[in-house]
Order: C-alpha cells, then sequence, then structure tokens
C-alpha cells in the first residue's frame, strides 16, 4: 500500500514511516493485513454496520420519523498506539484534569488563581458557563469533572497536541467499548495472539468513581444515569452505560425533590437518590434555577446540590474550564496548581481578544483554523486553506466585530491512519479522546476514541460532519524478565 | 424498579402481543376470505374488523372499500395506523429501547431485527411472500421475542412486569376475536340446520385455528363445532393457553407475587371468580355480547388501576 506522494512528505502516519517501513506498534497487525483480501475486509465491514444496526448503536437525527436513526461509520482498520506513547498520553491527560479540577474549585472558591493574575477575572465572571450558585460550595473529594474528554492530535512522531479539554457532559465512551466488542466479534484471530489493553473496565471504574463521591455520610450511594430521553441523539450511550453499571436510567419526570432530598418514583414508592451520573446540560437541569422551559429537569434540584444531599456528576457550572478562550491558560493552571511543567501540549493559539493576535489573524487567515470560542462539534469554524475567498472575508468581518468570540490556530498536519474507503485503503486523518475518570483517583482506561475523517484530505472528524471511528488498541508493555541492575 | 421502566415493560409486552393477535386474527379473516362464497360467508368479513365508528372512518378515509388487499395493506403495514402491526412492532420496539438497560442483549436484537425487517417491507413484498406466510413470520417473531424473554430474562421484577403485560393483552384480544362474532349468536335453539351448521363449522372452526385451539375443542368437546362451546373453551377453560381464564389466573399470580395487598390484586380475584362461577348456558342466555363487553371494561380497569398502584400514572 503506497501512501499518496502528495502527502507523503509532511503528514505523520500511524502505521508508515517516512522511509515505508512500518512502524513497531504496527508491526504485528501489518503482517496480518497483508494476509487480508481487500473483498475480506469489504465483508467484515458490511457485518460490522449489520451488527451496529441491530444492536442498536445508533444516534438519532432530529425531525426525521422512525427511520431517522443513523449509524456513526465504523472502520476496521484499528488505530495503535505504543506502551510507550500510551503512557505519556496517559500522564499527560490525568495531569490535565487534576489542573482543569483544582481550577475549578478555585475559581467557586477563593479565587487565587485569578489574584495572581493569571487568568483574567473577566474570562471567569462573563463567561456564560460560569454558574455563581456554586460558588463556596464544597464538592467531595473536590472533583468538578468526573468524566472528562481530552481531545489529542499528533503531529509527527513526538508530539501530541491537546485540541480540547471536554469537561460538561462528553460523550462517545460507548463507541470506545462497541468498536471493541465489534472488533472482537469480527477478527477474533486478531486478538487471541494481540497484546491489546482491554477496556472492558471502563463501566466499572466509572461506578467507582461515583460511588467514591457521594455525599458525606451515605454508605451504600444509589447513583443513577439522568438522559434527556431516548429521542437524544446519545441515549444509546446512556442506556448502554446505565446498564454496564447496572444502576437506573432516569429522566428528569422519574425524579422529584421531597425535603430537602431528591427521589425517583419506583414501583415500591419513592427511592432516596445520592449521586446524578447526569447526561443533561447545566442549562436544563433545573428548570427552577436555570432554563424555565426546560421540561428535562427536577424543579428544586439544585437547592438540594446546594444542601449537598446529592452530588451531580458532572458538576454544574465546569463548563467555564472547557472553551477555547480558558483553553490557553490550561498550561499556567498545571504549573499553579501543580508546579510541573505540562506533559502536553496546547496547539499555538491566538486569541482574538488581545490585539495583536487578531492583527497576526487577520493577516494570515489563509494559514489557520478560527473557531468559535463557544462553539463546538465542528460548526462555526473556518479552515483557512480549504476555505474561498469570500468564506475568509465573512469569517474576517466577524472577526472584528466580535473578535473576543474567536480563537485562532495554525492548520494542523493532523496524523493519518490507513482506512478502508472505497478506492481501497488510503490514510485518513485521525484525532483521539481519551476518557479520564475522577473520583477516589484519577485514571485513563487504555483507550478512547480514534475519530476519522473520511474524505480524502478532511481534516474535520466530527461525526456530524461525516466523520466515523475506529478501534483504538493501546499495547500493553511487553513482558521482559530483566536482570535487576 | 423504576415506575416508568415498569410501565414501558408493561407496554413492550403488550405491544408485540398485539401483533401477534392481530396476525392471528387476520390469518383466520384472510382463510375465511379464501372460503367457497356460499350463504355470504364473506359478506362483512373484513369489515368486522373494525369494531366502532372511529376505526371505520379512519380506515375509509384512506381506503374506499373493504377488501382484501387494501385492509392487509392497512392493518398489516400502514405507517398512520396506530394498531398496524408495524405500528405495534414499533412502539414494542421503542419500549424496549427505552428499558434496554434492564433487559436483556438478545431481547433487544431479537425485537430490533424484527423491527428492522418490518420496517423495510412493503406490499408487494408480503405479496410475494405470501399473505399467509408473512403472518405466520409474524407470529414466529412474536413467540421468538416471548422465548428470548423466558430464556434470558431474571426472574424479578422487570419479567413480572412483561407477563403481566402480555396477559392483559392476550385476554383482551380473546374477547375482541369472540366478541367479533357476538352478532352471530342465537340466543336459542340447537345448530340444527345443515348450511348453519357449515358455515358455523368454517368461521368458528377458522377462529379455532387462529388461536391453536382446533385440536383441543375436538380432543375435549368431541363433537362438531358449537359455537357455545367454542366460547366456553376460549373463556372458560384455564387449560387454553389463550383462553380469558387461563390469562387472568396468570395475572392474579402475578399481582400476588408482586403486591399481594392492593387493590389491583383484588380486582384480579373478583375478574378470576366472575369467570369462575360463570356456566356457558346461563352466560348464553343473558347474552354474549354483553357478557364479552363487561369482561372486557373489568380488564380495562383492572389495567388502569395497576398503573395507579405502582405509580405509573400521577
Amino acid at each position: 500500500m503506497n501512501l499518496s506522494d502528495r502527502e507523503k512528505p509532511k503528514i505523520f502516519d500511524e502505521m508508515h514511516a517516512a522511509n515505508g517501513d512500518i512502524r513497531p506498534a504496527y508491526r504485528d497487525y501489518s503482517a496480518w493485513l497483508t494476509d487480508q483480501s481487500l473483498e475480506r475486509l469489504r465483508q467484515k465491514h458490511a457485518q460490522a454496520d449489520l451488527l451496529f444496526r441491530r444492536l442498536g448503536i445508533t444516534f438519532t437525527v432530529y425531525g426525521e420519523d422512525e427511520g431517522g436513526e443513523r449509524l456513526i461509520p465504523f472502520d476496521v482498520i484499528p488505530r495503535i498506539i505504543s506502551h510507550e506513547e500510551w503512557s505519556v498520553l496517559e500522564r499527560g491527560a490525568i495531569q490535565r484534569v487534576d489542573a482543569l479540577n483544582a481550577f475549578l474549585h478555585d475559581i467557586y472558591h477563593e479565587q487565587e488563581i485569578i489574584r495572581a493574575g493569571i487568568v483574567p477575572a473577566e474570562l471567569v465572571m462573563t463567561n456564560e458557563a460560569f454558574q455563581p450558585q456554586m460558588l463556596g460550595l464544597d464538592l467531595p473529594r473536590r472533583v468538578y469533572a468526573h468524566v472528562s474528554g481530552v481531545d489529542v492530535v499528533r503531529v509527527d512522531d513526538k508530539t501530541f497536541y491537546v485540541l480540547e479539554d471536554n469537561v460538561r457532559t462528553p460523550s462517545g465512551v460507548s463507541y470506545m467499548l462497541e468498536n471493541r466488542e465489534t472488533m472482537m466479534r469480527l477478527f477474533p484471530d486478531l486478538f487471541a495472539q494481540s497484546v491489546v489493553a482491554p477496556v472492558d473496565r471502563y463501566a466499572e471504574y466509572l461506578l467507582r468513581s461515583l460511588q467514591a463521591v457521594a455525599p458525606l455520610g451515605v454508605d451504600d450511594p444509589t447513583v443513577v444515569l439522568m438522559t434527556p430521553g431516548q429521542y437524544n441523539s446519545a441515549y444509546f450511550e446512556h442506556a448502554f452505560l446505565a446498564m454496564e453499571m447496572g444502576i437506573e436510567l432516569v429522566e428528569g419526570r422519574d425524579l422529584f425533590v421531597d425535603s430537602g432530598s431528591i427521589f425517583m418514583r419506583t414501583t415500591e414508592g419513592p427511592k432516596r437518590v445520592d449521586v446524578i451520573y447526569r447526561r443533561v446540560d447545566d442549562g436544563f437541569i433545573d428548570p427552577l434555577a436555570f432554563n424555565p422551559d426546560s421540561a428535562l429537569g427536577v424543579p428544586g434540584m439544585l437547592s438540594v446540590v446546594r444542601s449537598g444531599r446529592v452530588t451531580v456528576c458532572n458538576a454544574m457550572g465546569t463548563g467555564v474550564a472547557d472553551d477555547k478562550a480558558m483553553y490557553c491558560f490550561v498550561p499556567d493552571m498545571i504549573r499553579f496548581y501543580l508546579g510541573e511543567e505540562p506533559v502536553l501540549q496546547n496547539v499555538p493559539t491566538y486569541s482574538c481578544r488581545k490585539p495583536d493576535d487578531l492583527k497576526y489573524v487577520l493577516d494570515n487567515i489563509a494559514d489557520l483554523v478560527v473557531k468559535e470560542v463557544h462553539g463546538s462539534g465542528g460548526y462555526g469554524m473556518l479552515v483557512g486553506p480549504k476555505a474561498s475567498k469570500a468564506e475568509r472575508d465573512d469569517f474576517k468581518r466577524r472577526l472584528k466585530a466580535e473578535p473576543d468570540n474567536y480563537i485562532a490556530q495554525p492548520t494542523l498536519a493532523l496524523s493519518t491512519c490507513p482506512t478502508l474507503v472505497e478506492e481501497g485503503i488510503a490514510p485518513r486523518h485521525v484525532d483521539l479522546r481519551p476518557y479520564v475518570l475522577s473520583g477516589e483517583k484519577t485514571r485513563v482506561v487504555p483507550g478512547g476514541l480514534t475519530r476519522v475523517a473520511l474524505k480524502s484530505g478532511s481534516l474535520v472528524v466530527n461525526s456530524s460532519q461525516g466523520g466515523g471511528t475506529k478501534d483504538t488498541w493501546v499495547l500493553e508493555a511487553p513482558v521482559v524478565i530483566e536482570e535487576e541492575e | 424498579m423504576l415506575s416508568s421502566t415498569a410501565e414501558n415493560l408493561f407496554w413492550m409486552a403488550r405491544y408485540m402481543e398485539r401483533s401477534e393477535n392481530t396476525a392471528r386474527l387476520l390469518t383466520g379473516l384472510y382463510h375465511m376470505s379464501l372460503l367457497p362464497a356460499r350463504r355470504g360467508a364473506q359478506a362483512g368479513l373484513w369489515e368486522g374488523l373494525f369494531q366502532s365508528e372511529a376505526e371505520r372512518n379512519a380506515y375509509l378515509a384512506k381506503y374506499d372499500a373493504f377488501k382484501t388487499d387494501p385492509v392487509l395493506t392497512y392493518m398489516v403495514l400502514d405507517r398512520e395506523n396506530p394498531s398496524s402491526i408495524r405500528s405495534c412492532v414499533w412502539s414494542a420496539r421503542e419500549n424496549v429501547r427505552a428499558t434496554r438497560h434492564v433487559l436483556t442483549t438478545d431481547m433487544w436484537e431479537t425485537i430490533n431485527s424484527t423491527w428492522l425487517d418490518i420496517a423495510k417491507t412493503n406490499y408487494a413484498d408480503m405479496q410475494d411472500m405470501g399473505h399467509h406466510e408473512f403472518l405466520e413470520w409474524i407470529k414466529v417473531r412474536s413467540h421468538l421475542f416471548r422465548g428470548v424473554a423466558h430464556g434470558t430474562m431474571r426472574r424479578g421484577e422487570a419479567f413480572e412486569f412483561w407477563r403481566m403485560g402480555v396477559f392483559i393483552e392476550r385476554a383482551e384480544n380473546t374477547i375482541r376475536l369472540l366478541a367479533a362474532r357476538a352478532h352471530t349468536f342465537k340466543p336459542t335453539g340447537p345448530i340444527s340446520r345443515e348450511d348453519t351448521a357449515t358455515l358455523d363449522y368454517y368461521q368458528w372452526g377458522t377462529l379455532l385455528r387462529s388461536v391453536n385451539a382446533y385440536k383441543a375443542y375436538r380432543e375435549i368437546y368431541k363433537s362438531q363445532i358449537d359455537p357455545r362451546r367454542v366460547v366456553e373453551l376460549l373463556t372458560l377453560n384455564e387449560e387454553i393457553p389463550r383462553s380469558v381464564m387461563a390469562c387472568v389466573e396468570e395475572i392474579c399470580q402475578v399481582l400476588e407475587g408482586l403486591r399481594p395487598r392492593s387493590r389491583c390484586f383484588e380486582q384480579s380475584r373478583d375478574l378470576l371468580n366472575r369467570l369462575q362461577s360463570a356456566r356457558i348456558d346461563r352466560v348464553y342466555r343473558t347474552g354474549m355480547a354483553r357478557f364479552l363487553e363487561d369482561y372486557r371494561a373489568g380488564l380495562h380497569d383492572l389495567s388502569l388501576q395497576i398503573q395507579k398502584d405502582f405509580l405509573m400514572i400521577q
């Protein structure tokens, strides 16, 4: 298999070194792959589609009738990460989430990082995601982000950049688990001899983290997962995780507040709830405190949170830590709270609210990716090199009108990974989201969600924009018998 | 268990059971439509399916005559008809989807693949396969789902709510099946005239077959088919799995296990007593149609009381 010449010189391929050698992590897999016919791979691909559809691993497309369930394309060629690479990613992701949790505790308490002049006060206080109701509230173990997704991309053999942090209600972990399950069903022979680290303990770790942050004095906490309902696009994941953890999957209408606690309606009467792993956004969680039109939430929930009688995971108001304006400060947070140097680097970022940066962005817009500070899902974004002159001019106007609302980054040469597409096996750009759990300790399950841009040359991996997913293999450390020094 | 989960399980079972019962009903009618057109056996055959004015109107808004093809299209595949088999399977599947965290993966996969198959079926496909074969397939998928539920579910609350849904729905369906023929009952008189007997044989024989009770009838009564005995068999005989008596016994058992001191359990006992003390000749004299209608109403009230007692409705 050859990479196209155009892409050969600059872009890092996960499987092939520049000189055409197979990288060590892929050696076994590559040997196996050369024995496979394209036809067999396509057959397996079709089988995977069928499996996903039968399992109902679909996301809902709004506004369509009962047929409105789509699959996120799954690629049968895994993305493989060596043990050494993983240990860097793992340390880096844990460090980052620890710093973000420390930051959240700080800004809802003494705000030392603001007093130290590191993070500007107005970035915090005027942030839409900042929740004044959370001020002064002590959370169990000081954890705010219990589940975080750290989006990482690779640009060369040594450099991983963190693209963004997700500490609100990050989703996609069911794909990490189901992609593996599917791969094992499709290619059992591959796993029989390999050293791929298992991911299936995720749910157990998640439950342990949630139990660890129960309100003080609760011994055997009742944990529930709160979903906006079965027509939410991530409903499959909610049901899947509830099932894996053996906890109730509740909607707002199943819960109510009574004498200072939260209860769920059960066939045997009301039952108290201690920890809520919510997959409902802040704005919808309590119609009394936030969005009065929300039918998804529980009236009065916030007051119970404030009295410490229930723990909501992730905590309300975590969004202040993961928007794109705050992103620039995460390396400083790591230094400030942990006294360490960041293991993973940020992508060099221009904050358009700074006049010098704005000028640079306007002058070099053709080489940059411009993003809305609060945007997500690949929307509200300009990819300079791919955009037309008219699109660039339009963004320039928007930048001048609302500079605070934008950041810009150089176009990254995201690494590619061999992917089965119509033309055969071809390199496609990928990113990676490892999932970090915080409770009694902070940990990452070895693996994550690899998203792949299926269109040739495309850098947008979001599923809403034609991205697919791959199984992510982290190779375990080889068992080497070494002599003691 | 969450009350809303119990509700979903209850309805999941009801919709799945309903799809099977509709398939049974349609199979019976379809067979009758193929019989030699003697003495008006076909007259009003399909029309009889639409027992209420509202149902008739909904049908006539889309189709102009009660004939095999349009009626089967409407009752099997029409997505706008909430009681079509397709709609029932969809509703069952959505209720499973809402509770799949308490169900086994096998249950979800079974119902989901049934749904995926039926979703892509059109009338031409059904004709290709043959009406009988297609309806048979629906029945088998329902058997499969029930078997999977039985073979994989933990014996706990979820299982009991599923069972309850199955038997309430089944009891109602058997009553509906009989009620559809209630107008042909003659309060007195033996079945003497030869042609009436032939017609009865066809009609009631088909009905018995559609609930797999034809052989049982022959074994138990060892005589020609008498509507009165058919009704007796399908309401009062506890040995027939689709008889009202058998279903109500199951419901009582479930409720006794779940909540022995509850209004709904009491009501289910009353319903059972009514059947146990009923004698077919007396029922016949007082009016079959009325008996069936009263009993249907009793089951409906029980269903509401269950929903109240388990907090499914507030």
